[in-house]
């Protein structure tokens, strides 16, 4: 059980190090803050990491990442100068994040998943590969010899606080004998070095792991020093990176859903997926759904799920059945409810869920900060709040013909196009600006582990060769 | 630098001084151009009104806009007419720049701070080598100065501060990591070839040099750094690592306008600075951000205000752009400290530091 001021130490390619910079968290637990230059000097030391996982079979590693999928979900691990209990780090982590526990456990559902299942997954990266070709680089798929190499010896991850279950990004690498060096959310330290501790329990060389709490200038630095580096944010933070083709950004993700004429009219039976993909998660995720295009049935269609989203209230975090988050940053609430109003001033946009709630959109609840999930019909797609996501259940719904859809949903990471019309499915599979795309009523955040995750891992991580000759 | 006073004596001694400052830039026969026009126009005369060290509350605090927009020969003393000054800029901002004139304040300031640290602790004799900003700075004279009285000669890599804000604010990092690797290369080469034994540079530079050399085994006895913040953990890291245990480090906190503070010494395992200014010639307080006029409590962060008090160059309590954590005085320095220097607002703003 964790106990008071329990120090989360930096581990330094699996070595303990303790900081002289600390970051005291309001829940007992004190992060050692790494400065740049610490990770900068690991980095000297990465072939040695490299080293112990290409002495491992990539299957081996494979199964060790399964074993370490259960151990993660319920085992005691070491966390700082103690122990987690899957229950301590439930309780840990929703109390700096605010996520109740439901949705906590729902995160880990996903992370062990994205373990239990790593075969699964690397073989959606690698289009069906065997896993030797980490082994020798070398491999025979259909009638073909095959070379990929890899093109760096470690991956840079800054994680973001709010979606515990975007590690699950990051997990094939060391399988794929890369290590990676990890910058973990302010509010979330545990979540990464829980699973670093089950894949080193479950015999992963611990020099394969760097676990850095660190500034934001460490961040850039684990970024821009390791050969290739992952980044979670805003469009800012795509901007950021834009000039390195070596960091991948994971930006604002602008997910819809897109009904086409031939469904609309079944708008009804969409609700609970519709009502689902917008507040999953409590709305953190880059893949809930943002915005709604709809040919028609607009006002009937918004007011339903309005009514709907209105069900769902605040609960305190160790309730069953909660699924809003507060926000542990009440500045940012206050931020995003601002922002909205101010958007709402601007002609062509009505908020549909304030008539229903009968509350203001900010309350106070349970010692928390939430935000009443919100649903808004815009006019036209021009409109500020048509495009747009924020940290919660929110969306907004704009009627739109059909053919002028995907010509004005400008990038988006997760389509699901309600639809059986086979032109439009067609024009669909051919768009460029969209990640992932599903056809028919699923939900934006379903997630099939045989394909390939935005950003595929093994195409930024590895890169394919001409090879001829005896190759023995 | 360090002193034998005690408080009350360094306190009385700092009022004392202070009082001489104010007659000699305020008297027609010493004082400046500009502190002259300055008293004509505020209708009041310091020499009647300033008893003490405190009674500088009567100044605003001082603008800094002035050293850019001024022709700086303004700041003249009347004494010193006729006498050929040295033109200095501070840091590494773009447009037009902050200039300060000098005499020998910088000689004084790294005299005082060559006594602080004795013979050994820079090997007397021993060749230096500054890596960082040279060109019209104060620190490219003053660390020749410091060899040159030590018995040594001073090797220069330049690095253009300036030029590096500038490819970052155009986002071009790449050629900003290489023109870093080309100011590395260059101190590489020297080290490697001359007979190099004491190092002035900033933290992120002597961390660059350290990654592709070990500066101890090339000879390296003693490092000087300053210029950008340094965390408890930074300067563990830079002991621990970078000089791996064998090099002596004084890490100083000054620029042009201050001449610079000295670090007091640290117990083994402990790794918070604490600055203390060449007192009386600049006096440091860390004072409340909404109202500068009080101090901040003991071991409270708060915004770092200097006071400049020599014959060349007087500057009533211009708030720098740092703050700090007051710390009271010690044994070596009988006046406050100032702790963990970091940029004002740090915890709230982004702030472009330690590029070079």
């Amino acid at each position: 059980m964790a106990t008071t001021m329990n120090h989360l130490h930096i581990l330094r390619l699996g070595q303990p190090y303790q900081s002289a910079d600390l970051v005291h968290l309001p829940n007992g637990f004190t992060t050692h803050t790494a400065n740049p230059g610490l990770i900068r000097r690991d980095l000297l030391r990465i072939n040695e990491s490299k080293a112990a996982l290409d002495a491992i079979p990539s299957d081996t590693l494979a199964t060790y990442c399964e074993e370490a999928a259960e151990l993660f979900m319920q085992a005691e691990l070491p966390c700082g100068e103690t122990t987690q209990s899957p229950q301590d780090y439930i309780e840990s982590l929703s109390n700096l994040t605010r996520l109740p526990h439901t949705l906590v456990r729902m995160n880990m559902e996903k992370i062990h998943a994205a373990m239990s299942q790593i075969r699964t997954v690397i073989s959606g990266l690698t289009r069906g590969m065997p896993l030797e070709i980490f082994d020798h680089g070398l491999t025979h798929h259909n009638n073909l010899d095959i070379n990929f190499y890899p093109t760096t010896d470690s991956l840079g991850v800054s994680l973001p606080s709010n979606a515990p279950a975007v590690n699950s990004l990051w997990i094939p690498a060391p399988v794929m004998k890369i290590p990676v060096l990890l910058k973990p959310g302010r509010e979330d330290p545990f979540t990464p070095l829980r699973i670093v501790q089950a894949l080193i329990q479950a015999d992963f060389p611990k020099e394969a792991f760097g676990y850095y709490p660190t500034t934001h200038e460490g961040g850039d630095t684990l970024l821009t020093s390791c050969g290739a580096g992952i980044s979670f944010g805003s469009d800012a933070t795509v901007k950021k990176y834009a000039p390195y083709p070596t960091i991948q950004v994971h930006g604002t993700g602008r997910s819809k859903i897109l009904i086409g004429e031939d469904m609309i009219h079944r708008w009804d039976e969409f609700l609970d997926v519709i009502v689902t993909s917008i507040s999953a998660n409590g709305g953190r995720s880059c893949i809930n759904t943002s915005a709604i295009l709809v040919p028609s049935h607009r006002e009937e269609l918004a007011n339903a799920i309005a009514s709907e989203l209105n069900k769902i209230q605040p609960l305190s975090r160790d309730d069953q059945n909660a699924l809003l988050c507060g926000f542990a940053n009440t500045d940012l609430a206050e931020g995003i409810d601002n922002l909205i109003d101010s958007h709402l001033e601007q002609p062509g946009a009505k908020d549909i869920t304030a008539s229903i709630r009968n509350t203001p959109r900010r309350i106070q609840a349970f010692k928390q900060t939430y935000l009443h999930p919100t649903i808004i019909s815009c006019d036209d797609h021009q409109h500020p709040l048509a495009n747009t996501e924020f940290m919660f259940p929110f969306a907004s719904i704009i009627e739109t013909p059909q053919d002028q859809m995907l010509s004005n949903i400008g990038e988006t990471l997760v389509v699901s196009a309600f639809t059986e019309d086979p032109d439009w499915i067609s024009e669909l599979l051919s768009t460029p600006n969209i990640e992932r795309l599903n056809i028919g009523p699923f939900p934006t955040n379903r997630v099939q582990w045989e394909q390939p995750h935005e950003g595929n891992l093994f195409e930024f991580l590895y890169r394919r060769r001409a090879i001829q000759g005896t190759l023995g | 630098m360090s002193s034998n006073l005690t408080v009350t004596e360094a306190r009385n001694q700092l009022d004392q001084h202070t009082l001489e400052i104010i007659n000699w830039h305020f008297s027609p026969e010493t004082g400046c151009p500009y502190w002259l026009d300055w008293a004509n126009n505020a209708g009041w005369d310091p020499r009647e009104k300033i008893e003490s060290f405190n009674d500088l509350l009567h100044f605003d605090n001082f603008d800094d806009e002035v050293l850019r927009k001024e022709d700086p020969a303004k700041f003249i003393p009347k004494a010193f007419d006729g006498k050929p000054y040295n033109v200095f800029e501070t840091g590494g901002t773009t447009g037009m720049p902050k200039q300060r004139i000098g005499w020998e304040d910088y000689k004084t300031d790294y005299t005082e701070f060559s006594e602080h640290y004795g013979p050994d602790f820079f090997p007397q004799g021993g060749n230096w080598l500054m890596v960082g900003p040279t060109g019209p700075r104060r620190l490219r004279l003053a660390i020749e100065h410091l060899a040159n009285i030590r018995g040594g000669a001073c090797y220069f890599v330049d690095l253009d501060p300036r030029w590096v804000k500038r490819l970052i604010s155009m986002g071009e990092m790449q050629m900003a990591k290489t023109y870093q690797e080309h100011v590395i290369d260059q101190a590489v080469t020297i080290i490697r070839h001359r007979d190099i034994k004491c190092l002035f540079t900033t933290p992120r530079l002597l961390e660059s040099l350290a990654l592709r050399m070990s500066l101890a085994d090339a000879g390296i006895r003693g490092v000087f750094a300053g210029g950008t913040t340094m965390t408890p953990q930074y300067v563990k890291f830079i002991q621990e690592e970078v000089l791996e245990g064998k090099i002596n480090y004084a890490p100083t906190y000054g620029n042009t306008l201050m001449g610079l503070a000295i670090s007091k010494k640290r117990e083994p395992g402990e790794y918070s600075l604490t600055y203390h200014a060449p007192q009386p010639r600049a006096v440091l307080r860390v004072v409340q951000p909404d109202d500068p006029t009080q101090l901040v409590d003991y071991h409270e962060y708060g915004r770092v205000e200097l006071t400049t008090l020599t014959k060349e160059f007087f500057m009533p309590r211009f708030l720098e752009r740092d703050e700090a954590i007051r710390r009271p005085e010690c044994e070596e320095f009988p006046w406050d400290g100032v702790g963990d220097v970091r940029p004002f607002q740090s915890g709230t703003k982004t702030v472009i530091e330690g590029v070079y």
